[in-house]
């Protein structure tokens, strides 16, 4: 008894059940960071194909998943189909016990196409202008040598489509928008109006020129193509240059299967999406999240460090900044949709309709900056993690000590030299903490983005190298969205399930990888300042 | 009345320290009066903490300034450069005059008095900056940029503080890397590079060990040849070693102010001699 009594005095129990606690929140993290890496990592890796044979007849497919023997039915896999222009499902279901003979075939090709999703099946030949060049092995042989030229044949036209179709069309623009300036300023006049319509010919007649030459490319890039055909004898024949890899699972050793993990894993970091987000990669929603995180964190850590400083330092200590305290800690817990209904009517409707009708009159009726955008997107969440940033920074404020302060005055120091030279930069490392909790939030809110300017799919990134190279007007992709569109909104989201958790894992990858940034900067500082704590 | 046997302990341990004796010299005996409060009475809200102050400070001399805690002498040290300012509820009645300047006249430019007025405080609060710019601070919140005009005034702020030697070859490292005696002698760098004309010690050694503690006071013997130094201290010892004068603090009021010599030796009230013989306090 007197034993547990000391047990107990010591406050064993309390040590006990602290470390528990920690140990179940680190199992949680751990859990969740596993379940998203075991799920979403495996997505990338080519597994072998196999064929059954089964009572209707034989399938080529690879095994997504499996489940034994359950309540309602027998043992049983799981296969994607692919082929989805010819079956027009994208997994099927079989028993086991169906299975009459299966087997691995050397020769069969897991095809990534740009459209309609993969093709399993085998390559029967290949052609230019109709000419058959080769067949069988061959074949995918010379197809494999040639695919990177097609590629980049396929990258030259994209490219040409982009820059010069673009720039024409931007220039075409320009002029309309001009004239309708001048129109709406009442300072047309037939001479000008001539002018215009030549220039515009002008314009046309280029753009037209352009098509043809674009016309011949594409012409020379369809020529190259392949006819592949399904183990039940389906035959498909599509363009070289519509094949984004082309892979024989069954017959590349480890070695052969990592290189296809690295090149896809590097697609989908470095490329756009394809097939309404499902395929293809998430660049575009990394840059999105980065650059609408690095925009938030401008706006809100001077807005948010002045505004601390004025409660702190200048602001008399009474009810009113009691008050205005207690707010700004309420703040943050208003519900982050209830911020983005805000920046919709605050930000895009009054402020955005008020910037276009003062600076883009000429482009009514369509918005510029009466539309979810970046900017928009970044104020808002700058106004969600205020209250962070505001805390974090009068706690980092209170913790420099009076000592400083009064050495400072004593030398013949403002209040504004002491808060300037000495203050700020003493509580710098506890202000970053701020900064650093107010980009993890930021980064990972979603909500408040649809209403303010996350799109789906962004026709361009918004930052370019066409003036004035900062877009902040425009729409973007963000990582949070794409997860919540892809997993739940997309026509196929079981085919993109995968990717759905590899977005995720991503996702906290940029938050951690954001963080470390952060981290070492006030590390840095740290070093600089001297080993004040905080 | 016969020195105190105690006295003459505490002289003793002074001779410990140093050969000479500090005989008070004709030039102190004369020195004229730099800065000189006239009836300062001070309240803190309603409670009154200085009452009817009159006390002058010679130039290039040392006054100390002692009591128990609490009876003041701090306070009034604050008064001289209104650092009292900065704590809400003060209110303070009378005069402070420097030279024939009243430093509470309404009107005063107090950012531009702290500049006569180094101030070197009980714990070493050096800011989170590099040796050089802590010394460099009070010249370039003036507005100075001239780099060579900095470094001259940085390197003759360190030598006159008796650091130079120590940190001449790291002047861009933190100043909080610097030990407790350095740091303070550190601070008393950053208050001699503004040059002022009086230096104000707030128990400038009470955080620091007996050798860092003797470097000061040798330090302070050499700063009254340009300065004026007012220094609040406990220690009795260090009062009679350093300083040419001594005021008595208790309650607010002063009880006496004379030589030191006299003070420690011959004091005229009963209360300084319990005082300094360790009868209370």
């Amino acid at each position: 008894m007197s034993r547990f009594f000391e047990w107990w005095r010591r406050g064993s129990v309390w040590v006990w059940l602290s470390s528990a606690a920690l140990a179940l929140s680190l199992i949680m993290v751990a859990g969740l960071v596993l379940l998203l890496g075991a799920k979403g990592l495996g997505f990338f890796w080519p597994s072998n194909i196999q064929q059954f044979q089964l009572a209707d007849g034989l399938v080529l497919r690879q095994v997504t998943d499996h489940e034994s023997e359950g309540r309602y039915h027998p043992a049983r896999i799981q296969l994607k189909v692919a082929n989805r222009d010819i079956y027009g499902q994208d997994f099927r279901w079989i028993d086991l016990a169906d299975i009459q003979q299966s087997s691995l075939p050397k020769d069969a090709l897991f095809v990534e196409r740009l459209e309609y999703g993969p093709f399993i099946g085998r390559l029967i030949q290949i052609e230019e202008y109709g000419q058959v060049l080769a067949r069988g092995d061959e074949a995918l042989s010379i197809a494999r040598s040639r695919l990177p030229s097609a590629k980049a044949h396929n990258a030259q036209i994209k490219t040409l489509e982009q820059s010069e179709a673009g720039s024409l069309n931007t220039r075409i623009e320009k002029l309309r928008l001009a004239e309708r300036k001048s129109e709406l300023q009442g300072k047309q006049t037939p001479q000008t109006m001539q002018e215009a319509e030549n220039k515009r010919k002008e314009l046309h007649q280029q753009f037209e020129q352009l098509q043809t030459r674009l016309d011949a490319l594409r012409a020379q890039s369809n020529s190259l193509t392949v006819t592949l055909e399904t183990v039940d004898g389906h035959s498909k024949v599509i363009p070289l240059a519509n094949i984004a890899r082309l892979v024989s699972p069954n017959s590349v050793g480890l070695f052969g299967k990592i290189g296809t993990y690295l090149s896809r894993m590097w697609e989908f970091l470095s490329t756009g999406p394809r097939e309404a987000n499902t395929e293809g990669g998430v660049f575009p929603a990394i840059f999105g999240t980065v650059m609408m995180v690095m925009i938030m964190s401008i706006i809100v850590v001077p807005l948010g460090v002045l505004a601390a400083l004025f409660l702190r330092e200048y602001a008399r200590d009474g009810w009113v900044v009691r008050a205005v305290r207690i707010s700004v800690n309420n703040l943050a817990g208003v519900p982050s949709i209830v911020f983005g209904v805000f920046g919709l009517g605050f930000f895009v409707v009054t402020v955005g309709g008020g910037i276009d009708n003062f600076f883009f009159p000429e482009r009514f009726p369509t918005p510029t900056f009466k539309t979810g955008g970046i900017l928009w997107a970044s104020l808002t969440l700058a106004l969600l993690t205020l209250p962070v940033v505001i805390v974090a920074t009068e706690e980092a404020l209170a913790a420099v000590p009076r000592s400083q302060r009064e050495g400072s005055l004593a030398l013949g120091a403002t209040k504004w030299q002491t808060l300037w030279n000495v203050v700020l930069p003493g509580a710098s490392q506890g202000i970053l903490t701020g900064l650093i909790l107010a980009m993890a939030r930021g980064a990972g809110e979603v909500a408040p983005l649809m209403l303010t300017g996350v799109v789906k799919l962004a026709p361009s990134l918004p930052l370019d190298a066409t003036f004035p190279f900062i877009h902040l007007d425009r729409k973007f992709m963000h990582l949070g969205f794409h997860i919540y569109d892809v997993g739940f909104q997309s026509p196929n989201s079981e085919a993109a399930k995968p990717m759905v958790f590899m977005t995720a894992l991503l996702l906290l990858l940029i938050v951690l990888v954001l963080n470390i940034f952060a981290l070492r900067l006030r590390k840095k500082l740290r070093r600089r300042t001297g080993g004040s704590s905080f | 009345m016969s020195t105190a046997p105690h006295v003459e302990k505490i002289f003793a341990q002074r001779a410990l320290v140093s050969d000479e004796f500090p005989l008070t010299d004709t030039t102190v005996r004369i020195a004229p009066i730099l800065i000189r409060t006239k009836s300062l009475n001070l309240f803190y809200g309603e409670k009154q903490a200085l009452f009817d102050i009159n006390i002058g400070f010679p130039k290039n001399t040392v006054t100390a300034l002692i009591g128990p805690s609490g009876c003041g002498k701090s306070t009034l040290l604050r008064c001289l450069n209104r650092m009292n300012d900065l704590i809400d509820g003060v209110r303070v009645e009378g005069k402070v005059l420097l030279g024939d300047q009243d430093l509470y006249a309404p009107g005063v430019d107090v950012i531009g008095l702290r500049k006569h007025m180094g101030m070197v405080f009980q714990k070493s609060n050096p800011f989170p900056k590099s040796i050089f710019e802590n010394v460099a601070y009070g010249l370039r919140i003036q507005g100075i940029r001239d780099r060579l005009v900095i470094q001259e005034a940085v390197e003759r702020s360190l030598q006159g503080a008796g650091l130079w030697d120590e940190v001449k070859d790291r002047l861009s490292e933190s100043g909080l890397g610097l030990s407790g005696g350095q740091q303070q002698r550190l601070c008393i760098a950053r208050a001699l590079a503004i040059q002022p004309e009086v230096v104000l010690m707030d128990e400038p050694c009470s955080a620091l060990d007996p050798i860092a503690t003797a470097k000061i006071e040798e330090l302070i013997f050499e700063l009254k040849e340009k300065f004026t130094i007012i220094i609040v201290t406990h220690n009795m010892q260090q009062a009679a070693r350093v300083s040419d004068f001594t005021g008595f603090f208790w309650l607010g009021k002063m009880i006496e102010r004379d030589l030191t010599e006299r003070i420690f030796t011959n004091p005229k009230q009963q209360l300084t001699e319990d005082y300094i013989t360790g009868r209370f306090g």
